[in-house]
C-alpha cells in the first residue's frame, strides 16, 4: 500500500518515513504529496516563535498537555539549527516534551534548519500538510530560536504567539521591525523574574502604536511561567479568542490564499530554476557561461537572458496580453 | 537534491542522572554532520522507542551508567520489534563490564563502546556500520 493510503488510516510509521522523505527532498514524496493535498485544511496550525532560551519548548510541553486535556490530537514540528560548517545538528527540543512521547495521541518531530532562513527548514509546509492530512487536530510549530528578522512562521500558522523573556533589551528593540509584527499574541515568559513588568509595558507600548483599526484583532501581551504551568490557561483561551476571530472575519481566507500563494510561487521558482539547472549542467553550458563571465567576454544579465531564451521556448507558453 | 543525512537518536535510559557523556557523543555526532534527537535523561524504553519512530531514526544509541544495561538493552530491542521498527540498530555505552558485553551482543546490541573509547573511534564505527535507510 502506498505511503499515502496508510498515512490516512493514521500509522505512525508510515507518516514519520514520508516526513524524512520529505525533508531529504526524496523525488518519491512528490506523489504521497499530491495524494494528501486534498486532505488538507482541517487542522489548527499554531506557530510558537520567539529568541533561543525564551523558554518555546517548555511552553509548548504545556500547550501540549492543555489541549490533550480537551481529547485533541497534537503535532509538534520541532525546529533546531542545523550546523553551517558541518551540516550536522542537535535537536533537543524533545527534551522539554518527551513525556508526552508515549501518548498515542502526541507526535512530535524534530527538523534541522539545513540552511533554510527564515525560522522555519525548507520542508516545514510540506510536514504540516502531512499532518493536517493524517488527521491530527493541532499542528503546533515551533520555530528555531529568532532574531529579528525570522517571520516565515507567519505563512504557516494561523495564529503565531512571540514567546519574548524580561531583559532582551530597551523599548527600542520593541519598536524595530521583524518579529515583533507578526505576534498575534505575545507572551512575556519566565514572569516571575524582577524585570517582567517593564517587558510586558515595553510591549504593550509598542503594540498601542500600531493601533490596529476598529473591529481588528489587538494582540494580548501576557504574563506566564511555563515551567510551573501559570499563565498557560490564559495563554489557550486567548488563542482561542484569536482562532474565533479569524474564522469569523475573511482574514482566514486570505491567510489561505497568501499561504497558497507563497506555496506555489515557491515550487515555480524552485522547478524551474532546478530544470534549467540540471539542463545546462549537464550540456556543458553552465561552465561555459561562468569561465565567460569571469573572463569578462560576457555579463552575467546577457547570459541569464540568452539561457531563458533558449529554454522558455521549449514550453509553449501561450501569449498573454 | 535528494540527499540523505544520517539521523541518530542519543537517549538516556534508567535513572542514573550523568548525561556529560552522552552530550559529548552527541556533539561528535553533529561535528560529523549526523542529525542528532537527544531525548534528555531518565527516559523509559517505551519514551525511547516511540521517539525514535516518530523521529525515523537510523539508529538508537544509548548511554547507560546505572548497570541496568541487561534489562534495558533488550527492552528496547524488544520494544522496536513490537512496533513494527525491528530494522532500527541499537548500539551504545556506558560503564558496563567486560563480561555482559557478550550478552548483549547475542540480544541484537550492534556494539558496545566502554570509558575510554574515543568519539572519533564512535564516529568510525557509525560511518562503516550506520547507514541512512534507502
Amino acid at each position: 500500500m502506498a505511503l499515502a493510503e496508510r498515512i490516512l488510516q493514521g500509522e505512525i510509521r508510515a507518516t514519520a518515513i514520508l516526513l524524512r522523505d520529505i525533508d531529504d527532498g526524496m523525488a518519491s514524496a512528490v506523489g504521497e504529496l499530491k495524494q494528501l493535498y486534498p486532505h488538507t485544511g482541517r487542522a489548527f496550525i499554531l506557530g510558537i516563535t520567539g529568541p533561543p532560551g525564551a523558554g518555546k519548548s517548555t511552553l509548548t510541553d504545556k500547550v501540549i498537555a492543555a489541549y490533550r486535556a480537551r481529547g485533541l490530537k497534537v503535532a509538534v514540528v520541532a525546529i533546531d539549527p542545523t550546523s553551517p560548517f558541518t551540516g550536522g545538528a542537535i535537536l533537543g527540543d524533545r527534551i522539554r516534551m518527551n513525556r508526552h512521547a508515549t501518548d498515542d495521541g502526541v507526535f512530535i518531530r524534530s527538523l534541522g534548519t539545513r540552511g533554510h532562513l527564515g525560522g522555519l527548514s525548507r520542508s516545514t509546509n510540506d510536514i504540516v500538510s502531512v499532518f493536517d492530512a493524517a488527521g491530527w487536530d493541532i499542528i503546533i510549530v515551533e520555530t528555531v530560536g529568532v532574531g529579528q528578522d525570522e517571520v516565515d512562521i507567519v505563512r504557516v500558522a494561523h495564529t503565531s504567539v512571540v514567546v519574548m523573556v524580561p531583559g532582551l533589551g530597551d523599548d527600542i528593540q520593541a519598536i524595530k521591525a521583524g518579529i515583533l509584527e507578526i505576534g498575534d499574541l505575545f507572551v512575556v515568559n519566565k514572569a516571575d523574574r524582577p524585570d517582567a513588568d517593564r517587558a510586558v509595558r515595553d510591549l504593550e507600548m509598542m503594540l498601542e502604536m500600531n493601533h490596529p483599526p476598529e473591529g481588528d484583532w489587538w494582540p494580548p501581551v501576557l504574563r506566564c511561567v511555563a515551567q510551573k504551568g501559570e499563565g498557560v490557561a490564559e495563554l489557550i483561551e486567548k488563542i482561542d479568542e484569536h482562532r474565533t476571530f479569524l474564522q469569523s472575519t475573511e482574514q482566514i481566507e486570505r491567510f489561505e490564499r497568501n499561504k497558497s500563494t507563497l506555496r506555489f510561487e515557491t515550487l515555480l521558482r524552485d522547478q524551474l530554476y532546478s530544470r534549467v539547472h540540471t539542463h545546462i549542467s549537464a550540456s556543458g553550458a553552465l561552465a561555459e557561461t561562468i569561465a565567460a563571465i569571469s573572463r569578462r567576454e560576457l555579463d552575467p544579465y546577457s547570459a541569464v537572458e540568452t539561457i531563458l531564451a533558449a529554454h522558455l521556448l521549449r514550453v509553449d507558453l501561450p501569449e498573454i496580453d | 537534491m535528494a540527499e540523505r543525512k544520517l539521523r541518530l537518536l542519543v537517549a538516556k535510559p534508567g535513572l542514573d542522572g550523568h548525561d556529560r557523556g552522552a552530550k559529548i557523543v552527541a556533539r561528535s555526532f553533529r561535528d560529523a554532520g549526523f542529525e542528532v534527537i537527544y531525548t534528555g535523561l531518565r527516559q523509559t524504553p517505551e519514551q525511547i522507542v516511540s521517539a525514535a519512530i516518530q523521529e525515523d531514526v537510523d539508529a538508537v544509541s544509548m548511554s547507560i551508567l546505572s548497570g541496568a544495561h541487561n534489562t534495558l538493552f533488550p527492552r528496547v530491542i524488544e520494544l522496536l520489534k513490537e512496533k513494527g521498527a525491528p530494522e532500527i540498530p541499537v548500539f551504545g555505552g556506558g560503564i558496563i563490564p567486560e563480561e555482559d558485553i557478550p550478552g548483549l551482543l547475542a540480544a541484537g546490541v550492534k556494539q558496545i563502546f566502554t570509558p575510554g573509547t574515543s568519539t572519533q573511534a564512535i564516529n568510525e564505527w557509525v560511518v562503516a556500520n550506520i547507514h541512512p535507510r534507502a
